[in-house]
C-alpha cells in the first residue's frame, strides 16, 4: 500500500482554482519531488495533505485511511511531519528546547505541570540535533540562527515523531548552491536510514534531477506529468511550461530560486 | 406588549441608534486607517457634551445651541488631530497593547481635565430650539428632537458614504483600510492622511456628544459608557465598516429598547425585570456575533498580527543571586508583622501589595507566555471577590470555605469566557475579554436584589484570629508566595512551554501535535483560578466590595502592573504590581487628580520604558556584558 495517495483533489480560493483534480501516490521510502512554476498549487497541496486546508473535494489516503479535513495535529500523530516554506520555530526557546517540545508532544506529555520541560527528552533532542549537524548551537535562542540552520533545526523537529512521511515545502529556498545540495543530501541520507518517504518541492532542477526517485509536475493546479528524471525531461507539456519562452531548465531554476 | 407599544419602542431605539452610530463611526474609521483602537474615543464624546453645554448656556439661543454643536464638532476634531500629531504618531509601530494603554492614559487625563474645568456635578443642557415639542405617534408622545435624531443618523451615514466613495480623500481612506501597503504605493503623504482621519473621527464623536445635551446631562461617567457602547457597535458591525456600524447601532439600540419595553415579565416560577438587563443584553449581542462572525457582521478578516517589538529571551531557571534576593525579600516580609504595633498601616499596605501581586502574576501568565492580552481580567477578580462575599452574606459560609470557593467560581467563569476568547487573537481578543468583564460588571450592577447593586456587599469581615491585620497579612503572604511559585513552576513545565509554543508560532505548534486553542484555554482557566484567590482575599481584607471592585479600571490597572514590570520577564509582574500598589496607596491618595497622574505614568511608561522596568534592567545588564 502507498504511504500516501491523493485522489481527485480540488481546492479553490474565491475564483482561483488553485488545485484541480490532482491525484498521485507515494510509495514507502520514496523520495518524490513536486515541481512547477510559482503559483502552480504546490503549497496548497502541501497544506491540504497536512491538514492546514480542507480540500473542496477529493480524498487523501494515508496508508489507506482518508485524512482529508483532519486537523494538522491529528495528521501529525499519524506520522506525517512537515517543514514550512517560511521556516517557523519557537523564537523564545533555545534550539534544543524546540526539538524537546516536539518530543514532549509526541510522548503526549504536553499537559504536564510539574517537572521542568528542559529535563524531558534532552538526550534524544541533542542526538537529533547532532544528526542534522546542529549540536553546536543547541543552547542558543532559535531566533538567532542563520536561515539555513533554521531549516536544519526544522528537520530535526520533523524527525522527532518518527514520521512515515515528511512534507518539505521548498526546504532550500534562499540557499546558495552548495548549501542547497548539502541539505538535500542530508535529508536523503536520514530518510533512507529510516525508510521515511519524502514529498518535497524544489526550484533547482539540478537538485531535483540528482536526488529525486520520481518527479511530478504541477502547472496551474493540474498534474501534467509523473515519472523519472528522463521522462520528465522529455515530456512535451513540461517542456512547454519550462521552455515555452525559450528558457532552459537551468535558467528557470535560477529564476525560481530568486522568486 | 401591544403592537403599538412595540412599534413605539422601535422608534425609540432608532433615535438612540443615531447617537451610537455617530460615536462608533469615528472609532471605526480611525481603526480602519491607522489600526489603532482609540480608547479615548468615549472621552472625545464626553468632551463634546461638555463643550456643547458651555456654548448652549454661555451664548444661548439658537446660535448657542445649533452653532455650538457645529463649533463643538470642529473643536473636538482639532483636538483629535492634536492627539494624533503629538502622541499616536510615536507609537504606530509599537505593539498593539501599548497603543491601547496609551489611549487609555488619555481617558484618565481627559476625565480629570473635565473634572477640573467643569466640576463633578451633572450639567443639564437646554432643550433644542425648534424641537421643544412632542409629536403624537401611535397614541404616545415622542419628543420631536428624537425624530430629528432618527433622521440625523442615516444622513450622516449618507454623507460619510458619499465622502468615502466620491472624493479623493475617501478613496484614500478606503485604500488604506483595505490594503495598508497600497497607501505607500500611491505616494500619499501618509502622515497627513492619518491626522485628517483622526480629526474626522474625533469630530464625529464630538458631534455625537454635542447632539446629546438636549436629552441627557453632561456627566463624568459618560466617557467609559460611550466607549463601551462604541466598542460593541464597532465590533458587532465589523472594524472599519461604516455601514456595519450603522447596522450594528440599530440592532443594539433596538435590543436595548425592547428590553426596556418588555419590562417585568412573570414566568410563573421566576420574575425577570428585563429593563435591568440592557447592559448585559448589549454585551451578549456582541459575544454572540463575535463567536459566529469573529470579524463582525460586515467586517473582513484582518491581516497578519503585528509581532512584539523586542524578541523574547529563552526562560532560564532562577540564578543563585535571584534566589537569594527572593529569600531576603521573603524574610523581610515575614518580619513585617513586628511593625503591627508601631505602624499598622504598613500591614494594610502589605496586604494590598500582595493581592496586587497575585492579580498581576495571574494576568501575566496569559499575557506574557500565552500572548493573550486580556482587557477583562477584573472579571475573575470580581467573581472571586463577589463569590466569597455573597457566600458569606447569603449562606453564612465561614471564611475558609469562602476562600476556597472564590477561586473555583473564578475558574468556572474563566472556563466559560476563555473558551470563546481563545478563538480570537489580538485586539479582538482584547475586546471580547473586555466585553465579558463588562457583562460580569453589568450583572453585578443591575442585579440589585442579589448583589446589592451599586451599594455592594458589606460586613465581610474575617473571623478571629484573622481579624488581626498581622495574621491576615501572613495568610495573604502564604497564598501569594504559593500562587507565584506555582505559576512559575507551570511555566517551566511542558504546559508552559506549550503555551509559549502556541504564541510564538501557532502553525508550527499545531504541526507538532499541540492543540493550541486547548492549551491556551486551560492557561486562561488557570489564570482565572489564581486571580480568584486574589479576589477572595480582597473581599475579606476590605470587609466590603462594590461594583468598583470589578470596574474596567481594575483590568487596566493589571495591564499597567504587568507592563510596568515588563511582560517578557517572569519576575516583572511581581515588581510591577508592588510598585503600582505602593504608588496607588501613597502618591495617588494625596491628590484629587490621581487619574491624570496615573495617565501620565502610563504615558511615560509606554513612551520611554516599552520593556518595563525589570525588562529595561535586564537589557541594560546584558549590554554591560553580564549574561543572565
Ligand atoms: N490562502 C489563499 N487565498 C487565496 N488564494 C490563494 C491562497 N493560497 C494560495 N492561493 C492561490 O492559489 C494559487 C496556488 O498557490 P500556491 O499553492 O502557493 O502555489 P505554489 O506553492 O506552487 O507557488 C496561487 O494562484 C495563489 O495565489
Ligand atoms: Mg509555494
Amino acid at each position: 500500500m502507498s504511504v500516501l495517495e491523493l485522489r481527485g483533489l480540488n481546492k479553490s480560493f474565491g475564483g482561483v482554482h488553485a488545485v484541480r483534480d490532482v491525484g498521485f501516490a507515494i510509495g514507502k521510502g520514496e523520495f518524490l519531488a513536486m515541481i512547477g512554476p510559482n503559483g502552480a498549487g504546490k503549497s496548497t497541496c502541501f497544506n491540504m495533505i497536512n491538514g492546514q486546508l480542507a480540500p473542496d473535494s477529493g480524498e487523501i489516503l494515508c496508508e489507506g485511511r482518508n485524512i482529508a479535513g483532519l486537523a494538522p495535529r491529528d495528521i501529525w500523530r499519524l506520522g506525517v511531519g512537515r517543514t514550512f516554506q517560511v521556516a517557523a520555530t519557537f523564537g523564545s526557546m533555545t534550539v534544543v528546547e524546540n526539538v524537546q517540545m516536539a518530543l514532549i508532544s509526541h510522548a503526549r506529555e504536553t499537559y504536564r505541570l510539574w517537572r521542568p520541560a528542559s529535563s524531558h527528552h534532552r538526550a534524544r533532542a541533542l542526538e537529533l540535533l547532532a544528526q542534522v549537524g546542529m549540536e553546536d548551537v543547541a543552547f542558543r535562542p532559535s531566533r538567532e540562527l542563520a536561515y539555513g540552520d533554521v531549516k536544519r533545526v526544522e528537520l530535526a523537529i520533523a524527525l522527532a515523531n518518527d514520521p512515515k512521511l515528511l512534507l518539505m515545502d521548498e526546504p532550500t529556498a534562499g540557499m546558495g548552491t552548495s548549501e542547497r545540495h548539502g541539505l538535500i543530501e542530508l535529508v536523503k541520507r536520514l530518510v533512507v536510514e529510516r525508510g521515511i518517504s519524502v514529498l518535497f518541492t524544489e526550484h533547482s532542477m539540478d537538485v531535483v534531477f540528482a536526488f529525486a526517485d520520481r518527479i511530478i509536475v504541477l502547472a496551474r493546479g493540474r498534474l501534467i506529468a509523473d515519472g523519472d528524471a528522463a521522462t520528465i525531461r522529455d515530456n512535451e507539456q513540461v517542456r512547454e511550461v519550462y521552455f515555452g519562452t525559450g528558457k532552459t531548465f537551468a535558467l528557470s531554476a535560477s529564476q525560481g530560486a530568486k522568486a | 406588549m401591544t403592537l403599538d407599544a412595540f412599534l413605539f419602542q422601535v422608534l425609540n431605539g432608532l433615535s438612540s441608534a443615531s447617537g451610537l452610530f455617530l460615536i462608533a463611526a469615528g472609532l471605526s474609521l480611525i481603526f480602519g486607517v491607522t489600526r489603532i483602537v482609540n480608547l479615548a474615543h468615549g472621552s472625545l464624546y464626553m468632551l463634546g457634551t461638555y463643550i456643547a453645554y458651555t456654548f448652549a448656556t454661555k451664548i444661548g439661543g439658537v446660535t448657542g445651541f445649533w452653532g455650538g454643536i457645529v463649533a463643538t464638532a470642529l473643536i473636538v476634531g482639532a483636538l483629535g488631530a492634536a492627539i494624533e500629531f503629538v502622541l499616536l504618531r510615536r507609537i504606530y509601530r509599537a505593539p498593539e497593547l501599548f497603543q491601547l494603554l496609551a489611549t487609555f492614559a488619555l481617558v484618565l487625563v481627559i476625565n480629570d481635565f473635565a473634572l477640573w474645568l467643569w466640576g463633578p456635578a451633572d450639567l443639564l443642557g437646554p432643550r433644542a430650539p425648534g424641537f421643544r415639542g412632542a409629536v403624537e405617534i401611535l397614541g404616545r408622545r415622542l419628543p420631536s428632537y428624537d425624530l430629528f435624531l432618527i433622521v440625523i443618523g442615516p444622513l450622516v451615514l449618507l454623507a460619510l458614504h458619499l465622502t468615502l466613495t466620491r472624493t479623493r480623500f475617501g478613496r484614500l481612506i478606503r485604500a488604506a483600510t483595505q490594503d495598508r501597503e497600497m497607501v505607500g504605493a500611491l505616494g500619499v503623504n501618509q502622515a497627513v492622511l492619518f491626522t485628517s482621519v483622526f480629526a474626522l473621527g474625533a469630530a464625529l464623536a464630538g458631534l455625537g456628544g454635542a447632539l446629546q445635551i438636549a436629552r441627557e446631562p453632561a456627566n463624568l461617567a459618560t466617557d467609559l459608557i460611550a466607549l463601551g457602547d462604541a466598542f460593541v457597535v464597532v465590533v458587532v458591525g465589523g472594524m472599519g465598516s461604516i455601514p456595519g456600524a450603522y447596522l450594528a447601532a440599530v440592532i443594539i439600540a433596538e435590543v436595548k429598547a425592547l428590553c426596556i419595553g418588555i419590562g417585568t415579565v412573570d414566568f410563573g416560577f421566576v420574575t425577570i425585570n428585563f429593563s435591568k438587563f440592557t447592559l448585559v443584553a448589549e454585551f451578549l449581542v456582541m459575544a454572540i456575533v463575535l463567536i459566529a462572525r469573529p470579524y463582525g457582521l460586515l467586517g473582513k478578516a484582518q491581516g497578519a498580527v503585528r509581532s512584539i517589538a523586542e524578541p523574547e529571551e529563552p526562560i532560564r531557571p532562577a540564578t543563585p543571586l535571584l534566589k537569594a534576593f527572593g529569600v531576603a525579600v521573603l524574610a523581610v516580609l515575614v518580619c513585617l508583622p513586628l511593625l503591627a504595633q508601631s505602624s499598622p498601616y504598613v500591614l494594610v499596605l502589605g496586604i494590598d501589595v500582595l493581592i496586587a501581586v497575585i492579580f498581576a502574576a495571574s494576568l501575566h501568565f496569559i499575557m506574557g507566555p500565552g500572548g493573550m492580552h486580556s482587557f477583562g481580567h477584573a472579571a475573575y477578580f470580581g467573581l472571586g471577590a463577589y463569590g466569597a462575599a455573597l457566600l458569606v452574606k447569603w449562606l453564612a459560609w465561614p471564611m475558609g470555605a469562602a476562600l476556597i470557593a472564590a477561586p473555583l467560581l473564578a475558574l468556572a467563569g474563566a472556563l466559560l469566557f476563555g473558551w470563546f476568547a481563545v478563538r480570537l487573537s489580538g485586539v479582538y481578543l482584547a475586546m471580547l475579554t473586555l466585553a465579558f468583564a463588562q457583562i460580569v460588571w453589568a450583572a453585578v450592577f443591575q442585579w440589585e436584589g442579589f448583589t446589592g447593586g451599586s451599594n455592594g456587599v458589606i460586613g465581610v469581615w474575617p473571623p478571629p484570629p484573622f481579624d488581626k491585620s498581622w495574621v491576615y497579612f501572613l495568610l495573604t503572604l502564604v497564598l501569594a508566595v504559593a500562587a507565584v511559585l506555582l505559576l512559575r513552576r507551570f511555566l517551566f513545565a511542558p504546559f508552559g512551554y506549550a503555551m509559549r509554543a502556541g504564541r510564538d508560532s501557532p502553525l508550527r505548534a499545531e504541526a507538532i501535535g499541540i492543540d493550541v486553542k486547548r492549551v491556551h484555554w486551560l492557561g486562561f482557566a488557570m489564570a482565572g483560578l489564581v486571580c480568584g484567590v486574589a479576589g477572595g482575599l480582597f473581599a475579606f481584607a476590605k470587609g466590603s466590595i462594590s461594583p468598583e471592585t470589578i470596574h474596567i479600571n481594575r483590568s487596566i490597572d493589571g495591564l499597567v502592573m504587568v507592563l510596568l514590570g515588563g511582560v517578557q520577564t517572569l519576575t516583572g509582574p511581581i515588581a510591577g504590581a508592588s510598585m503600582f500598589a505602593l504608588l496607588q496607596d501613597t502618591v495617588m491618595r494625596q491628590t484629587e487628580y490621581w487619574r491624570a497622574l496615573m495617565g501620565a505614568i502610563i504615558l511615560l511608561l509606554v513612551l520611554t520604558f516599552p520593556q518595563g522596568i525589570v525588562g529595561a534592567f535586564a537589557s541594560l545588564w546584558r549590554k554591560v556584558g553580564g549574561r543572565t
